[in-house]
């Protein structure tokens, strides 16, 4: 496929680990965080791990929109579903997580809750404005990269006097997420980060500067394919073996320093910060979740049902914080792969194949074997 | 000079007519439909019996019996419709075990409501798929179900063959250095039904590849080769089929993503909706797995098929305890490739 098979070239991709292994030092390891659920499928999918020497460590980070969303949240869409009768549209993989009551919104669905999954926030419009009898609430979620399309859809919503639609708003922001993982007293085990694709085109390269300045951890911005994160991976080693920490960006041909700025206006008019947002794996961290700001009010779901966010506590076996933060590998929970499986996962990181646990499973467990 | 009249005064007026619950009651309605609409079409001596069942000639050999259900929607698609693809889809589990498919039955459950238009269109499509096969439908069944309780149209078929003699063909036969063989692209059928579903549309349509593989099967078998597993990748794709044979075998495999063959559209519309093409349906592909000196042979005589000339050797059969199928990237590294979790696309076929 033109403009994509190049960055798969088999070829290349020997060239990069040829000169990753020659130019990571033996006597040090580099423990280096994709944040990005894109990054750590396109590892697991090309199987890049091989292609690095065993001094390169690729630790997968939260970087999953799935995966952070606490149990709270998903049994908060449940109960709209099912108590409010409204039409619960939602992205894909986000009607398997796990919530309350051994429920999911896929089991709700089955028990009767009307759940649509859909590809575009135009699809929740479009149900709205067919159905105008019912309620029709987006449980919007995703990082910078999913947060425009809403605003739009908000946009629309408002300017139709669509009075039908409303969003349970679980945006979550990147760079919030990444000091809570690096703001830990002692400091962390991670080396440098390869920074997200898509969220960076919209928000620049610019917010990844203070965890280079302040943090002295090196940044390199990739695209999601394969040749993009091992190209990376390279300029990673090569700011740890210099010493430098910087932010540097592969993917020039789609991210600039100020990203989008159209973008960022839209958002910035239709959202504004949450003071605390609870993620699955981090805990509860200030400003790093948006809400709909006053103006938009009629159109929060939170405040038109009034469903109160409610904290509930991760299974105690499961492991999804520690290995969302890089502390430990997969394979690490007891529960991996034996009562944790893709089929019937306990944590949020089994749910969508951007999951640590989901993308080690799936791709990468015959590791454990040889 | 007395004229005996027709039973019906009016034919079925298929053009604006509606399914209704009096076609699936046993009564007159359900008698007219059957007549004008399913016998017409599949037309055959041993429907023409008019009996509860068909009575069919004995056969010599083993027996082979397999059904499928097909649910499909869109009922119309790129490529085919649930008509044929209900013909072919079981004409396909008949073959893959070896065996040459001679009937098969077919059971309608309609929605009230359903354009008698539109069944035309798909039970002509079926007889036409059933003709063009050799394998006639020689019995069936109908029923009605209110608005609301289906959607158009379901159609089970269930198909009889004759295993050839000293054919032997399962799931738990590979071996460990026996090669895979697969016969064409993968994802057509899955990624035609989406994108028509999404209204994705590409430079070139994505087209379905439905279609009855038993002839494809038959020179396989002509040529003496000796196969030990076919299967048609349908469901859950090619990951998910391998998957079932290393399970039931015992074994492990190793592929080549280079060697596995996907349509640009199709990889296309993968690309977009965030798919893997090796968990996307087909309905006119196959799995061949033989002994390794075979390859070779083998692969002449699919790709001298017009339905293998895309037939490549895709991997090899492995010892391995885990039963792991794994693959050898185009990028150089290694994964696996894991059984489909959850559902990759809803009613596919």
């Amino acid at each position: 496929m033109k403009y994509v098979d190049e960055f798969r070239d088999g070829e290349l991709a020997k060239n990069i680990s040829a000169n990753i292994a020659r130019e990571a030092d033996p006597k040090r390891n580099y423990r280096l965080m994709e944040f990005c659920g894109g990054h750590t499928h396109a590892i697991s999918r090309y199987g890049i791990a091989d292609l690095l020497p065993s001094n390169v460590r690729m630790i997968h980070g939260p970087g999953c929109p799935v995966c952070v969303l606490p149990i709270g949240r998903v049994d908060q869409a449940i109960r709209l579903a099912r108590e409010h009768g409204v039409i619960l549209c939602t992205y894909a993989d986000t009607v398997r997580v796990p919530a309350s009551d051994n429920l999911s919104l896929m089991r709700a669905k089955a028990k009767g809750a009307d759940v649509r999954m859909i590809y575009s926030t135009q699809d929740a419009l479009k149900i709205a404005r067919e159905n105008p009898q019912r309620e029709v609430v987006f449980l919007a979620i995703g990082f910078e990269t999913t947060t425009p399309p809403t605003a739009v859809a908000i946009k629309q919503a408002a300017a139709e006097g669509l009075k039908n639609f409303s969003i349970l708003c679980d945006h979550v922001l990147t760079p919030a997420a990444m000091h809570a993982i690096l703001a830990v007293e002692g400091g962390v085990a991670i080396d440098g980060f390869v920074g997200p694709a898509h969220v960076s085109t919209v928000i620049g390269s610019k917010p990844y500067e203070p965890f280079a300045d302040d943090y002295g951890k090196p940044v390199v911005i990739a695209g999601f394919e394969p040749l993009d994160v091992m190209q990376a991976i390279l300029m990673l080693v090569r700011q740890v073996n210099d010493g430098r920490a910087a932010v540097e960006n592969e993917f020039t041909r789609a991210v600039t320093r100020e990203g989008n700025l159209k973008a960022q206006e839209l958002v910035a008019e239709v959202f504004e910060l949450r003071d605390m947002f609870e993620w699955r794996g981090l805990g509860s961290v200030p400003n790093s979740a948006l809400k709909l700001r006053p103006k938009y009010a009629a159109f929060d779901a939170e405040l038109k049902f009034k469903v109160d966010y409610v904290e509930v506590p991760d299974n105690k076996a499961c492991e999804c914080a520690a290995i969302l933060r890089g502390q430990k590998r997969p394979q690490e929970c007891k529960i991996f792969g034996t009562v944790c499986t893709p089929e019937n996962p306990v944590g949020s990181c089994m749910v969508s194949s951007e999951g640590a646990c989901a993308a080690h499973y799936s791709y990468g467990r015959f590791r454990e074997t040889v | 000079m007395s004229t005996v009249k027709p039973n019906y005064t009016r034919p079925l007026d298929i053009k604006n007519g509606r399914v209704d619950m009096s076609h699936g009651s046993g009564g007159r309605a359900m008698a007219q439909l059957i007549t004008e609409l399913f016998a017409a079409a599949f037309d055959n001596e041993y429907l023409a019996q008019g009996n509860d069942g068909a009575l069919l000639p004995s056969a010599a050999g083993r027996l082979v019996m397999a059904t499928d259900s097909h649910v499909v929607s869109p009922l119309f698609f790129a490529g085919g419709d649930i008509g044929c693809l209900s013909v072919h889809g079981t004409i396909n589990d008949v073959a893959v075990m070896g065996a040459t498919p001679l009937y098969l039955s077919a059971g309608f459950i309609l929605e009230e409501g359903f354009p008698l238009a539109d069944l035309k269109r798909i039970v002509e499509s079926m007889a036409q798929a059933a003709r063009e096969a050799g394998v006639p439908v020689v019995t069936g069944d109908t029923k009605v179900v209110e608005q609301g309780k289906g959607d158009g149209v379901f159609i089970t078929t269930t198909g009889v063959g004759v295993v050839r003699e000293g054919v032997n063909l399962s799931g738990d036969l590979a071996k460990p250095g026996d090669k895979i063989l697969l016969s064409g692209t993968i994802g057509d059928h899955g990624m035609a039904i989406l994108s028509q579903r999404e209204g994705l549309t590409f430079s070139a349509p994505i087209v379905s590849d439905t279609a009855a593989l038993h002839g494809l099967i038959a020179a396989m078998l002509d040529s003496g080769v000796k196969l030990r597993v076919l299967r048609d990748p349908t469901r859950g794709g090619l990951a998910t089929t391998l998957n079932e044979i290393a399970k039931q075998s015992g074994v492990g495999m190793m592929l080549q993503e280079s060697a596995i063959a996907v349509n640009q559209p199709v990889e296309a519309a993968c690309e977009f909706l965030g798919l893997d093409p090796l968990y996307v349906a087909n309905e006119g592909k196959l799995i061949a797995i033989c002994a390794p000196e075979d390859a070779a042979r083998l692969l002449e005589v699919m790709r001298a098929h017009p339905l293998g000339k895309g037939a490549s050797v895709i991997g090899e059969v492995l010892d391995d305890a885990h039963g792991f199928v794994q693959m050898t990237t185009k990028l150089g590294g290694r994964r696996v490739v894991d059984w489909l979790a959850g559902e990759q696309l809803p009613r596919i076929c």
